[in-house]
């Protein structure tokens, strides 16, 4: 056997340690795999690459992307191109932290267990809750898995789902909803928001009912009125919200909300084709034990130390098995990490002045481009606009240009084929938006 | 510090670790030490409320420590006409003392004659043996 | 001794206790535009209370924490079930390439070829590894997978007009993914027995299939480290009563090259590219959790799939008998990037990276089998479990201490207490990335480890005696759970007195 890859195997080794195994050949300790299942030819897969060619080839791939580096973008629709600061890369870096597993050996891994415990008290600071779990695997599957703690919670079965709410949380809801024995109701929007009493209406005989703050539309909803409107119904309230939005807007917590939710990639994470990110989900303490995904709390070792483990582990599949909260095992740990680090980094004065620079350019996009609002509300980082020919075309058409103008609604949206949603982030400048005018001036006409 | 192994002569015992002591027409139910043994320290009680009806050979409660999960099962059918609060504020105590302060519940038998299929204390450990 | 090196050591805190009025450490561009007033009712009373913390005290905060903490990098890390083998970092290199980690996934495919060529790259790849043409890369991690599984296996019944298929069957040693999994799935559990030698029971396999079964789920070699000598009645007793096979990938690296899930008669197989294809498992995650399966049941797929058209690459959204969606966009794509890196440094040897998997093995299981207990006594393939149950037995000593004490030696503890049908378990996976030196140096230890059981068992009761912490209070963090920095910490003392 000759060395490949990351092996170590001399023919010294392997006579040592096949003697010591009382066998003769590695095909001795395959012996044990039937023979009408033995795999008898080479793996048809591509050459290996020494290392300085297996970063050529990745170059060369790279190379085919359109990049947010080399395309001016206003792409937002839940991700976003916000900066990551230089010390999230320094830390993400740092082996004992990559390489580490799960930290179900306590002594082992104080640092992960210290580092979840900060996320998990940031998270609940920015959305008013008492319990957030270690995080879940990105903004669409938390829905999900609010969707499973409210049913057992409330013993109904219906799901109310704002039309607002992002199309992509919408249809995992739905994938998820028939295991739960669910059912999905969608409340459609009024002019870019929804309407409290609609929601109230729905909300009668449901089990939770989810909107989004600010909206998919880039609008801001009449979010306490959504909260209140669910609670009387009975259903738990549940707000799926933006990170990067928490220094200027009110948490979920401190107007009524059971459950807050989102997608944290808008803090710490790059746009990285969509993943890994991480999802965050948190709650009023009296959901605790019906929380998925793990939890980390704070004790004391033999000699009073403060020290940090994961608790409440009979929630969670390795103990609970079937009657688990979830089957969730592996979470987005690292990238968790990352949106800890930011936060810490930007501080409370910093995430304010980020939703600063956002709405302020989002104003100032309102100003300049010269195509009328989709929708007269109040909005955040994200401003829908009006097209005169489809937007799809109009995407088209400014990319030519070397600027990706935003998303085209009517992806998702019957009837909304002429709006088009543009993402202001900080690292976005004035100048760039009057580029952004200018374009949509030229294709638009 | 939960006492030495020990399976007393007066209970009855239920294969999955249950013991009862039979009362005239109620009796107390709890687990034994094997169980308290296996699942380490409790954390929690999760027991049936007053009035509910156990089906013998069935689940009524769930324990709890950091590292298990274990349903209870009712050694004998029967209503519960109490629940030790003890052992719901301070589920330990069914570590410290699994057959005095530690019992779980007391039930009106619903069927006196259940009681015939379940082991004495001999059997019960002859049972343990093959684990 | 722990005194001394506490003393050596800095007192940690807490972020949140470092934080002092004025100070901070970021700051956002800012473009001298107007700030728009948002609506009074939905704008924030009062600040998050996020540390104010300089940069500087920043990065001496975040330093400490690796400094506290045990990866792959570290030291060995034997975690049965769990694959910590090396992560090359080449690949966190080239999943850091502009091209790559500044691609917004709503882009046009247009301007996304490269990382459609990638993703179709991959999937031809665990395709071929596991005999199976269709492969979705959507799902997020293992469980995940295992959950899609699942929902394929009741869209292909609702198709067939078989909608009374409720039934799914693990095995008795299966992880408790798979019944967590079947439970969210809206099916019932039932599960089979593992005989003596560690195969699945046939015949209490062929008593409880029937009309009602959907399938099995089964990960092969077992969560006991053995192949199924059996999986071929196994795979012929369910596909003749029309049920289906899931194979759960985790212990896919003993396989590889060497025999194929679908070879097997699986029908539907997930992989965790985080044990198998050395995504680094960065403390609890992320993970990737591709599925593949075979033709008849690739219209279900989650949507969108991976199309190709010569050399163009596009996403296929238009799939009618699709069971939705399970994640956001096309996956985790940086996982992708990663794992098609580790493939590309092996090329075809990724079967010598299996051999060498199992090879490692059974030379520790050859080793330590007359130290401690074995319940199965056979070759293994890429982990085997051992049991402390006669350290118990004789000298009160258990699982955990052992775990703990290896501690001492700077490894990481295998898995203990599973699979549950062994006793004082340990479960131990070498993986391949490990030198002979390295192996043996485990031995050594767990020899001098078993050597202490008897004669100086208060030790291992009170190990760790070398790390940060002293074996900590489990007990007391799950009676009295405190999840997040209390910042009033009297107030919070008596909210938990109130109960």
């Amino acid at each position: 056997m000759s060395i490949a890859g990351y092996l170590s195997l001399t023919d010294a080794d392997l006579s040592a340690m096949l003697e010591a195994i009382g066998v003769s050949s590695i095909d001795d300790l395959f012996e044990q795999i039937p023979e009408g299942v033995r795999f008898d030819r080479p793996l048809d897969v591509p050459e290996a690459l020494p290392e300085a060619a297996l970063v050529r080839h990745f170059e060369e791939l790279a190379a085919r992307n359109a990049d947010t580096s080399r395309e001016l973008s206003f792409l937002g629709m839940g991700i976003y191109d916000h900066y990551v600061p230089s010390i999230v890369d320094t830390f993400l870096s740092r082996g004992e932290l990559l390489t580490a597993y799960t930290p179900y050996q306590p002594e082992m891994s104080q640092g992960v267990l210290q580092a979840i415990f900060e996320y998990q008290t940031a998270i609940c600071e920015l959305t008013g809750m008492d319990v957030s779990n270690a995080s879940g695997y990105d903004g669409t599957t938390v829905a999900a898995d609010a969707c499973f703690i409210a049913r057992h919670h409330t013993g109904r079965s219906k799901v109310v789902l704002a039309e607002t709410l992002n199309p992509m949380v919408r249809q995992v809801v739905k994938t998820y909803a028939p295991g739960f024995g669910m059912e999905v109701t969608e409340v459609p929007h009024d002019g870019g928001t929804i309407d409290p009493a609609r929601f109230a209406g729905e909300a009668r005989d449901a089990a939770i009912a989810i909107f989004q703050q600010p909206n998919a539309f880039g609008c801001l909803e009449p979010a306490p009125e959504l909260a209140a409107a669910a609670n009387e119904g009975g259903a738990l309230s549940v707000a799926h919200v933006d990170l990067a939005s928490l220094g200027l807007l009110e948490a979920p917590g401190a107007y009524g909300c059971a459950m807050a939710i989102g997608e944290g990639q808008s803090i710490g994470n790059y746009q990285s084709y969509g993943g890994p990110h991480y999802g965050f989900l948190a709650a009023g303490n009296e959901f605790i034990r019906r929380m998925p995904g793990r939890i980390v709390g704070e004790t004391t070792d033999l000699e009073g130390r403060r020290g940090f483990v994961l608790t409440l582990q009979t929630r969670e599949q390795h103990i609970r098995r079937e009657k688990a909260t979830s089957n969730m095992t592996t979470n987005q740990t690292l990238l968790a990490l990352a949106g800890l680090i930011t936060l810490c980094w930007l501080g409370p004065e910093g995430l304010r002045e980020l939703g600063e620079t956002c709405t302020a350019l989002a104003a100032y996009a309102k100003e300049r481009v010269g195509l009328p609002l989709a929708f007269e509300r109040p909005t955040f980082k994200e401003v829908a606009f009006r097209t005169p020919i489809p937007a799809r075309e109009v995407v088209a058409r400014a990319r030519e240009r070397g600027v990706h103008p935003g998303y085209p609604l009517g992806r998702d949206y019957p009837g909304l084929d002429d709006v088009l949603l543009v993402a202001l982030t900080e690292k976005r400048t004035p100048a760039d938006v009057d580029r952004l005018a200018d374009v949509l001036s030229e294709v638009c006409s | 510090m939960p006492p030495n192994e020990s399976y007393p002569e007066d209970l009855r015992y239920h294969p999955e670790h249950d013991w009862a002591r039979i009362e005239g027409d109620e009796a107390v139910l709890g687990i034994t030490w094997y169980a308290q043994d296996s699942l380490g320290e409790l954390v929690l009680f999760d027991g049936p409320e007053v009035g509910a009806m156990l089906q013998k050979d069935e689940s009524y409660a769930e324990v709890e420590s950091v590292k298990a999960v274990s349903d209870v099962i009712a050694p004998l059918s029967g209503e519960v006409v109490a629940v030790n609060q003890k052992a719901v504020d301070e589920p330990e105590t069914v570590n410290e003392d699994p057959y005095g302060e530690g019992w779980l519940v007391r039930i009106r038998v619903a069927d006196a004659g259940e009681s015939d299929s379940l082991l004495d204390a001999a059997a019960y450990r002859a049972h343990l043996a093959e684990l | 001794m722990s005194d001394a090196n506490a003393g050596a050591r800095p007192k940690p805190g807490l972020i949140f206790e470092k934080s002092k009025p004025g100070r901070r450490a970021g700051r956002v561009p800012s473009y001298g535009l107007p700030v728009p007033e948002l609506p009074a009712e939905l704008r924030r009373e009062s600040p998050p209370r996020l540390p104010d913390v300089p940069e500087n005290d920043i990065f001496r905060h975040f330093t400490q924490l690796p400094d506290r903490n045990f990866g792959i990098d570290t030291g060995f890390y034997p975690l049965g079930s769990c694959t910590m083998k090396h992560n090359p970092r080449v690949n966190e290199r080239v999943v850091g390439l502009p091209g790559f980690r500044d691609l917004h996934p709503l882009q046009e495919d247009e301007g996304a070829q490269g990382a459609l060529e990638l993703m179709w790259e991959l999937e031809q790849i665990l395709a071929e590894v596991a005999g199976l043409p269709a492969v979705t890369l959507q799902p997020a991690a293992g469980s995940q997978g295992e959950l899609t599984g699942l929902m394929l296996m009741r869209a292909v019944f609702a198709d067939r007009g078989e909608p009374g298929r409720n039934v799914i069957i693990t095995a008795d040693t299966a992880h408790g993914t798979n019944p967590a999994s079947v439970t969210m799935a809206g099916f019932e559990l039932e599960k089979v027995a593992t005989t003596d030698r560690g195969n699945l029971d046939l015949e209490d396999l062929r008593a409880k299939v029937d009309d009602r079964t959907a399938g099995l789920m089964l990960t092969n070699p077992s969560t006991l480290g053995l192949f199924d000598e059996g999986i071929e009645a196994v795979a012929e007793i369910f596909h003749s009563r029309g049920a289906l096979l899931y194979y759960d990938g985790a212990n896919l690296n003993a396989v590889v090259g060497r025999s194929r899930p679908g070879d097997m008669g699986f029908d539907i197989v997930h992989y965790n590219l985080h044990k198998t294809f050395s995504q680094p498992h960065g403390g609890g995650g992320p993970g990737g959790g591709p599925v593949a399966v075979r033709s008849e049941i690739e219209p279900f797929l989650p949507a969108p799939t991976l199309v190709r058209e010569g050399d163009v690459f596009r996403l296929d959204h238009d799939r009618p008998k699709s069971i939705g969606r399970v994640r956001g966009f096309a996956g985790p794509f940086g996982v992708f990037v990663r794992s098609y890196a580790f493939m590309r440094a092996y090329g075809p040897a990724l079967k010598d990276m299996s051999e060498a998997a199992v090879l490692n093995a059974n030379y520790l299981l050859a080793r330590l089998k007359d130290v401690y207990d074995l319940p199965y006594d056979r070759l293994c393939m890429h982990e085997f479990v051992l049991s402390a149950r006669t350290l118990k037995r004789e000298h009160g000593i258990t699982a955990l201490d052992v775990a703990k004490r290896l501690m001492d030696h700077r490894i990481h503890p295998p898995t203990i207490y599973f699979p549950l049908v062994v006793p004082e378990a340990l479960m131990i996976e070498p993986t391949e990335t490990e030198t002979k030196e390295r192996l043996d140096e485990f031995v050594d230890a767990m020899r001098s480890i078993a050597g202490e059981a008897v004669n100086d068992p208060d030790v291992l009761k009170s190990a760790p005696l070398t790390r940060p912490v002293r074996r900590l209070d489990e007990v007391k963090a799950a009676k009295h759970p405190i999840v997040r920095y209390p910042f009033e910490p009297e107030a919070e003392e008596a909210r938990i007195e109130a109960g």
